[in-house]
């Protein structure tokens, strides 16, 4: 049989193996780039007044975004103080009650379609059934919207992290006599505990980057969010509003707090990939 | 009185799948015991060998072999003579799959697996840089423990090393396939349908096809590695039959758990213990009377 | 004694019937979204029936609507992304799996995953400042010259804004779930499969393209699916690049609108027209309609392979 130089073959692959390195190359690069782009377009808005002052009327100086950092704390505590416990309890039933019954399925399945769910028809969803009868913006239908994102990412984390501790565990917990909620909460949720913390931190993070579900909820607000049953200022909604104004001080309030978000979220979410790797 | 060694189980030669397991080593003047010793040239036995004139078609010298810092193979001298079945053998974790895996250098996927020493085929010492690592892995063919047929059809299955190393037209690849087939004995049952998946043969079937499949690209080594260990024994007469069949074309390197099958099909033994090789000979002296007190204890069962 | 038990089997039962309620309530949220839209779509439905998904008018004073500029901008967009992304994530997962050492591929990994992490907003901002404008002045303008051919290709740029620089940054924003799947995939081929491969004598691209990838196109199909349904349902990165103009045209250098944006956009005066209204409900009806069907196809071609999601 006539032998064939393996020549192209070598070259073809040489030349794949070399765009496989310039593209996990360009990979990063694009990472490196968008945060060193967003770093330094929205430093210049950051400086101690950013933090301190609230924000002022179009065109005068010395505004800061403290109210929008208050609001968009606030609005992430209240969806996590939803969402957390509901998706936490939803995950434990799934993994403790529901493994097999037809129940669980159809559970499952629908948790499926909610991940799938793009944020803006969330956002569109309470304003349609909330908003409308209140007849105007509220903090709390914001939240409530985070909340229901939140809610499936928790859920399948809980479920994950508790079906992967051993059944052992929790025959001794019973044989012992300690009742099944006890069990639960005491013991499976102790020894997953990493795990479990390390999705609640994802979610969170998640959240508190989301703009679309709280532009007809939680809307927009210049003053200090006293009243979350009204609209209440964010961070988020201020980018998206002050990036198309025409003040070159407002774009700039726009991009110091868009730094400060993704600052937040990836810190965020380095932080729990650390518990990850280093947790328990 | 014995050392706690850490010595990990590197039978399956593959880093995903090792283990860590502390054994308490035996005192060392035993480790002396366990020195390699191929026979001197002018005891009887030697005899036999000169008779039969047979070529060392692999000569190993001095192969060491690392998984990260931990040492696997100490110091593995072996001749493997052409055309002949070798058998190498010895219990779990000894090395045995790790030095099979030195012969085609498929170790190298692994980043941290590494040799040092000389493997020489045909005068060659394979471990060189300068080596062709794709002639080399089609002149030494290896067949694995599990059946591993391509996502293809059994016809693409034998066609692909093919075409990859030769230019042939059509109706010289369809009578190469027919051969490798016929020649590994499994043309009468797919030749009704070549373009069927591989993966619904069965297990033995599969085997027979990875054997087609090496053979096909006219090599000069086949490597087993406990080729019939996962497949039932029906299959597994068919397959040692083969064996002896091919071994008249092939120089044959096997690894097998099973020592009876060891002593069935092949004409050379060697005996692994820790990374060591014990013993070399021929499998009939080997196993009637073996000449290491370590080779006698694992052939009638003492440990292993 | 007793009432101590008695506490704790009721405790038992109190427990339970949270968790039920808890899952249940998802069931319930899911089913009320896809009521509420449904209903409220309804006028809209009545309206124009069919036509509307291919109808390209788009005049709210005249109350005459159409999908097709958005259904366009969204399919267009998505497959820009898709290709872009698909040949990239690929390599990368190639890179990760059969090429670099472990040490090296752990954190480019997990760099690319971080591109994940990155809020959509953020990517908004970033494409329309500064992506955009790198586009327009040294990306559209030789691809325009190069493929003068292409109708699609042509018309005035401006900024750089429109479908095709939105399809870029989508690009950018599934690549890290692509990646992620794609490297699960190759992963999960047996190593003795691979070897087998290699032990015939193959270079690592061959084994990738007759070995890994066929091996692994449930799996791989099953990630497109997921990257799609993300891509689709993306807002906020969209809204901000893609120009927002309903007026119709099949070039893609030019601005348009996705399903997304153009709720973003204007859901806010359509709150008190109702035939408006409706008919962004009907588009919000066609989004999760859409983005649910690919998160199922998604689920089940994983599922297949038995990649975890």
């Amino acid at each position: 049989m006539k032998k064939r130089s393996p020549l192209t073959r070598l070259v073809i692959d040489k030349i794949i193996k070399s765009l496989s390195i310039i593209a996990a190359i360009a990979g990063i690069l694009i990472l490196l780039i968008i945060i060193k782009d967003i770093f330094f377009k929205g430093i210049n808005a950051i400086g101690f007044d950013f933090f301190t002052n609230n924000m002022r009327p179009p065109g005068v100086a010395g505004g800061g975004v403290k109210n929008a950092i208050y609001g968009t704390l606030m609005i992430t505590l209240v969806s996590t103080l939803i969402g957390v416990p509901v998706g936490m309890m939803a995950g434990v039933y799934l993994s403790e009650y529901g493994r097999n019954t037809r129940f669980g399925k159809i559970i499952r399945f629908s948790l499926n379609i909610m991940m799938g769910i793009p944020s803006i028809i969330i956002g569109i969803f309470f304003f349609s059934i909330m908003i409308i009868p209140l007849g105007h913006g509220s903090g709390y239908v914001g939240a409530f919207a985070l909340s229901v994102i939140m809610i499936p990412i928790i859920t399948k984390t809980t479920e994950e992290m508790l079906k992967l501790t051993p059944d052992s565990l929790r025959e001794s917990a019973l044989a012992l006599g300690i009742p099944k909620w006890k069990m639960i909460i005491s013991i499976l949720f102790r020894s997953s505990k990493s795990g479990l913390l390390t999705g609640i931190l994802l979610a969170v993070a998640r959240v508190s980057g989301e703009t679309a579900p709280l532009i007809f909820t939680a809307r927009y607000s210049q003053y200090w969010p006293d009243d979350l049953n009204r609209e209440t200022a964010n961070l988020t909604m201020t980018i998206y509003n002050y990036a198309g104004q025409p003040f070159d001080s407002m774009v700039e309030t726009a991009w110091g707090a868009a730094l400060l978000v993704m600052g937040a979220v990836l810190l965020l979410t380095i932080i729990s990939r650390f518990i990850v790797s280093h947790g328990n | 009185m014995g050392t706690k060694v850490k010595i990990m189980n590197i039978d399956s030669g593959n880093s995903k799948s090792l283990q860590e397991d502390e054994i308490k080593m035996e005192k060392t003047d035993d480790l002396d015991k366990l020195k390699i010793r191929l026979p001197d040239k002018d005891s009887s036995e030697d005899l036999d060998h000169q008779q039969e004139n047979k070529d060392v078609k692999i000569k190993v010298e001095d192969l060491d072999f690392y998984y990260d810092d931990f040492q696997a193979l100490y110091k593995n001298n072996l001749e493997i003579y052409s055309r002949k079945v070798s058998a190498i053998i010895g219990p779990s974790g000894c090395g045995k799959s790790t030095h099979l895996r030195v012969y085609n250098r498929i170790y190298e996927l692994y980043r941290n697996q590494a040799a040092k020493g000389k493997v020489f085929l045909d005068g060659k010492n394979i471990l060189d840089k300068s080596m062709d690592l794709m002639d080399l892995r089609r002149r030494v063919g290896m067949i694995f423990q599990k059946p591993t047929p391509f996502p293809m059809s059994v016809f693409d299955n034998v066609a692909y090393g093919l075409k990859l190393h030769y230019s042939l037209n059509r109706s010289q690849l369809e009578a190469k396939v027919e051969e490798s087939l016929k020649l590994s004995a499994l043309w009468d049952e797919v030749k009704d349908d070549l373009d069927k998946s591989a993966n619904s043969l069965s297990g033995g079937q599969q085997q027979r096809l990875c054997i087609a499949r090496a053979i096909a690209l006219e090599p000069e080594v086949l490597l087993m590695d406990e080729p019939t260990s996962a497949i039932d024994p029906v299959a597994t007469a068919k397959i040692e039959e083969l064996i002896e069949q091919l071994k008249g074309q092939y120089t044959i390197v096997i690894v097998t758990h099973n020592m009876q099958q060891a002593a069935r099909v092949s004409d050379y033994t060697a005996f692994f213990f820790k990374g060591y090789i014990v013993e070399f000979g021929k499998t009939d002296k080997m196993f009637t009377n073996p000449q290491k007190k370590k080779t006698e204890e694992y052939i009638t069962g003492r440990f292993g | 004694m007793n009432r101590r038990l008695e506490k704790h089997r009721i405790f038992d039962n109190v427990f339970k019937y949270i968790t039920i309620f808890c899952a249940l309530l998802i069931l319930v949220i899911v089913l009320a979204i896809s009521i509420e839209l449904f209903l409220n779509s309804l006028p809209a439905i009545k309206e124009f029936g069919f036509s509307f998904l291919w109808s390209t008018d788009w005049n709210p004073v005249k109350e005459k609507f159409g999908a097709a500029s958005s259904i366009y901008g969204t399919l267009v967009a998505t497959f820009i992304a898709i290709i872009i992304a698909v040949p990239f994530s690929l390599v990368i997962a190639l890179f990760l799996t059969e090429i670099a050492h472990p040490s090296i591929a752990t954190p480019v990994g997990y760099a690319i995953e971080l591109l994940a992490a990155i809020p959509s907003i953020i990517y908004g901002m970033w494409g329309v400042f500064i992506l955009a404008p790198f586009m327009a002045e040294h990306i559209i303008p030789p691809l325009q010259s190069l493929f003068f051919f292409l109708p699609i290709f042509q018309g005035k740029v401006i900024g750089g804004q429109g479908i095709f620089t939105a399809g870029v940054v989508l690009a950018v924003m599934i690549l890290p779930y692509l990646t992620s799947i794609m490297r699960d995939v190759f992963n999960m081929v047996s190593p003795q499969l691979k070897e087998s491969a290699y032990g015939v004598g193959t270079t690592t691209w061959e084994v990738t393209r007759d070995i890994l990838i066929p091996q692994g196109i449930s799996g791989i199909i099953g990630g497109v699916f997921l990257s799609l349904g993300r891509a689709i349902g993306e807002t906020m990165a969209v809204t901000f690049i893609i120009g927002n103009s309903h007026r119709f045209s099949f070039e893609i250098f030019r601005e348009g609108n996705t399903i997304s944006s153009t709720l973003a956009n204007e859901f806010a005066e359509g709150a008190d027209n109702p035939l408006f209204f409706g008919v962004l409900m009907e588009l919000g009806l066609i989004l999760f309609a859409i983005t649910v069907i690919m998160q199922l196809l998604s689920h089940f071609w994983l599922k297949r392979y038995g990649v975890k999601t």
